[in-house]
């Protein structure tokens, strides 16, 4: 076996080679040393990852095509859902709860109503503040630079069912958010149990109270246009400020990373190009974090349609169903309702929504990676180069490794 | 040499492509013979379970209410078991539902076990419970009402444990101090109404009960209105639940009556011990947790009001439920008939503060405990919860509606009830 360690080979000499003759060298010259890398220790990598493969497969594989028969099936909890006695059922689950006109579909309509609201103001919210956390604890001029650091990151590394415990007492009728508000004279709501939709205490601030005719029809899950509307509950803010709180820490982390990576070479380049803090941020920082912000906001994306322990942990639904979630309805229509079937469609149809969600997302982030003109940076009173600001994911200012040992 | 690398790096270059779609075959193949091979073992061990050896130990599995319930079960337990000769032993669920599921899934469950009102139309349905309501000694010492609840396709599947009735209760002190007398107990809905308007003051309620059917099903029953009727058709939209929800209605826009969330509590009992509120309707389960945490409030039980139909009230209990797939039934339906047999369930009685299911010993325990006689005393004409398959979906709904009860429109949410409770019980 030849030595895996071996750099790769100097040129043959001989006669000046062509520039096609150098191209196959090179690429002759990568396979063997991909080949001789491989050759000998495929079979002992193999070996290695044999049990992951095989826990993985066991834990997650197999239950996730279990789990997609059960979908499929009209299993009633006992016994094997392989057994004779569970029959095949096609997409009878996923149309009781997408097109039923029951119970089931309207749960299902409401908590995803329910969870919409909450990834659309948790994703965005929690981003722009981990990003601005992160620039804030990377300022070199920062004193206790640590201390803050730590103390924003503690929520992430804090079990989440002691913080719901704790946010619970917290937002209780008589708790201490509502004595503090009380101090401004403000009447804080009954946090815990107060169904009314943010949307529509909105609105019925400007009188409308009851939906107009129109908004009355349930077209879309069983749940009216009003109700579509009526943006999270009270309650539920209690787990979007919470989830805000937690998770900000933790992608405030990754962004740090990030962060640290980009070289202080081009933070000169720009102050050199005359850009303000705005600018350097805006135009060089935030372009330059983008493979981190697709991170970020696909993780967010996948952590907040899944949120079941916060909701399981403290009111489970209540008020009104308006906390309910997919998550936590497909464990209840699971367990305690024993709809086995419908409980795995719910689990199903919400995988659906996570990756074609994240499928949207990579597509929009992608597209923009050409930088439209007017966001070009422009040195002030010079005609020259139009773009002095790389910009692009590919930018890493690490020295390519294409030349090999360097 | 060049010769000789050029075949290897070649065929690396083209490997790559075809071992990950190797890789996908492998791991298709292995989920795809693991499948079947993990069915066989279900079903091949759901097999051995109905041809296995009878007899063995009894394995019991309880959601305790907590040590002084787990003592008393594990007591009866063990006395049964030297008695019969038969080892069995009591588990304590953390999660009753999660586990029971978990063991009717594998064909390996508990042989004994509690089962719910909820979940017992649900397991009852798909088999999972063993019905030995006919071989019982003295079917007919329980309860009617609480026969009827763990009646399924018309047979009486397990044997009714024990049972809690909602009562009303009452803060002596705040009672007093409101220059009300023993005399002013309310017995009608208009005096409660009275009472509970002269207990309420800035900082106590006159009234507070939980926002669910548990507890507001109470008027609807005092009104003469139920969930179902006699056959089990839903019969949710009549005048009388009607009139018992705009009754509820106005003592919660009223302010007399709250929802114990309004006042900063989990539930009745702890609004009524902490003084927010001056009455409660609660079952069984306060006198207990009211002696736990609040030991220096006194206090008094008395019937609930009646209401234009009479008294009414709602009972809540749970069954003793031997598994279809036990190998040792026999065994199990003789520990469930010491279990439920008199002298058993006074000393459960004692231990744990709930009431005896057989009428039998219905005097003994109000002679035991006859400043709880109102709990009993409801028995008579108290509703439970109906046997319905999908009826504790149902009702979930309805409490989620009844908590936006006070802005909301009560024949509406009847008109929903109805509707859902009808694709369950037509």
């Amino acid at each position: 076996m030849s030595t895996p360690a071996t750099p790769p080979g100097t040129p043959g000499g001989g006669a000046l080679p062509t520039r096609r003759e150098l191209r196959r060298r090179e690429l002759r010259r990568r396979g063997r040393r991909r080949a001789g890398v491989n050759r000998g220790q495929t079979g002992a990598g193999w070996l290695f990852i044999t049990p992951m493969l095989v826990i993985l497969g066991l834990f997650l594989v197999l239950p996730i095509f279990m789990a997609l028969w059960v979908s499929l099936s009209d299993w009633t909890g006992r016994g094997s859902p392989f057994a004779a006695t569970t029959n095949y059922v096609g997409g009878e689950n996923y149309a009781e709860l997408l097109t039923g006109g029951g119970l089931a579909e309207r749960d299902f309509g409401t908590s995803i109503r329910n969870n919409l609201y909450y990834v659309l103001i948790v994703v965005p919210v929690q981003t722009i503040i981990s990003l601005l956390l992160a620039v804030l604890v990377n300022q070199r001029l920062l004193k206790a630079r640590g201390f803050f650091r730590t103390a924003f990151y503690f929520p992430s590394v804090t079990s989440s069912v002691a913080i719901t415990v704790v946010f619970l007492f917290l937002f209780s009728a008589s708790g201490a958010v509502n004595r503090a508000v009380a101090y401004l004279g403000v009447n804080g709501p009954n946090w815990i149990n107060d169904p009314r939709g943010l949307l529509h205490i909105i609105l019925g601030a400007f009188g409308v109270d009851s939906p107009p005719g129109a908004l009355q029809e349930a077209p879309f899950l069983g749940v009216s246009w009003w109700n579509w509307l009526a943006g999270p509950s009270v309650t539920m803010t209690i787990y979007i400020i919470m989830a805000i709180f937690t998770t900000s820490g933790t992608f405030m982390l990754l962004y740090l990373a990030a962060l640290q990576g980009i070289s202080g070479d081009i933070q000169e380049a720009t102050l050199v190009d005359g850009a303000n803090a705005w600018q350097r941020l805006w135009l060089v920082t935030v372009p330059m974090l983008r493979p981190t912000t697709f991170t970020v906001i696909t993780l967010g994306l996948i952590g907040t349609w899944q949120v079941f322990d916060q909701i399981y942990t403290g009111t489970r639904g209540s008020p009104s169903k308006t906390t309910l979630t997919p998550a936590y309805l497909s464990y209840e229509t699971s367990f305690n309702s024993q709809q086995w079937g419908q409980g795995a469609a719910i689990a199903f149809i919400l995988f659906a929504i996570i990756v074609v969600l994240t499928i949207l997302q990579r597509i929009v982030l992608r597209e923009s990676d050409v930088v439209p003109k007017r966001k070009r940076f422009r040195p002030t009173g010079e005609g020259g180069r139009s773009s002095v600001v790389p910009v692009g994911p590919p930018v890493v200012p690490v020295k390519p490794p294409a030349g090999g040992a360097a | 040499m060049t010769q000789h690398r050029t075949f290897p790096s070649a065929g690396a270059g083209r490997r790559t492509p075809r071992s990950r779609a190797a890789r996908l075959t492998v791991l298709l193949a292995a989920g795809g013979l693991a499948l079947p091979a993990l069915a066989a073992c279900g079903g091949g061990s759901g097999f051995d379970d109905e041809g296995g050896e009878a007899g063995g130990d009894l394995e019991i599995l309880i959601g305790s209410s907590g040590d002084a319930e787990t003592a008393a079960v594990k007591d009866a337990v063990s006395a049964w078991s030297s008695e019969a000769g038969t080892g069995a032993n009591v588990s304590v669920a953390a999660d009753l539902v999660q586990q029971l599921s978990q063991g009717f899934a594998s064909g390996n469950p508990p042989d004994v076990f509690y089962v719910s009102t909820d979940s017992f139309p649900g397991y009852a349905a798909n088999g999972s419970l063993f019905p030995y309501g006919d071989q019982l000694e003295d079917v007919d010492d329980f309860y009617p009402t609480l026969s009827e609840t763990f009646t399924f396709d018309d047979q009486l599947y397990c044997a009714p444990k024990d049972f809690s009735t909602l009562a009303l209760v009452i803060n002596t002190d705040a009672w007093s101090a409101a220059g009300l007398t023993e005399d002013d107990y309310p017995t009608t809905w208009e005096e409660l109404r009275t009472v509970a308007t002269t207990l309420t003051t800035g900082d106590q309620a006159g009234l507070a009960f939980g926002p669910e059917w548990q507890r507001i099903g109470t008027f609807m029953a005092q009104a003469g209105g139920h969930l179902v009727d006699d056959s089990l058709s839903a019969d949710v939209d009549t005048p009388e639940n009607l009139e018992a929800l705009t009754y509820v209605k106005d003592l919660l826009t009223s302010g007399a009556a709250k929802f114990p969330s309004d006042v900063g509590s989990g539930w009745g009992g702890e609004a009524f011990g902490t003084g927010a509120a001056a009455m409660t309707i609660e079952g069984n389960w306060v006198i207990g947790a009211l002696e736990n945490d609040f030991p220096d409030i006194n206090y008094v039980v008395v019937p609930l009001p009646e209401g234009p139909a009479g008294p009414g009230t709602l009972q809540f209990t749970n069954c003793w439920g031997i598994a279809a797939d036990s190998p040792n039934q026999e065994a199990a339906v003789d520990l469930v008939q010491y279990l439920t047999s008199a002298e058993q369930q006074m000393t459960f009685a004692t231990g744990f503060g709930v009431m005896p299911s057989i009428q039998s010993v219905a005097e003994e325990w109000k002679g035991e405990f006859p400043e709880q006689a109102a709990f009993l005393d409801g028995a008579e004409s108290a509703q439970g919860v109906p046997p319905i398959e999908g009826i504790a979906d149902v009702i979930s709904d309805f409490n989620a509606q009844i908590e936006g009860l006070k802005s909301g429109d009560p024949q509406a949410t009847l008109t929903s009830v109805q509707s859902t409770l009808e694709a369950v019980a037509p």
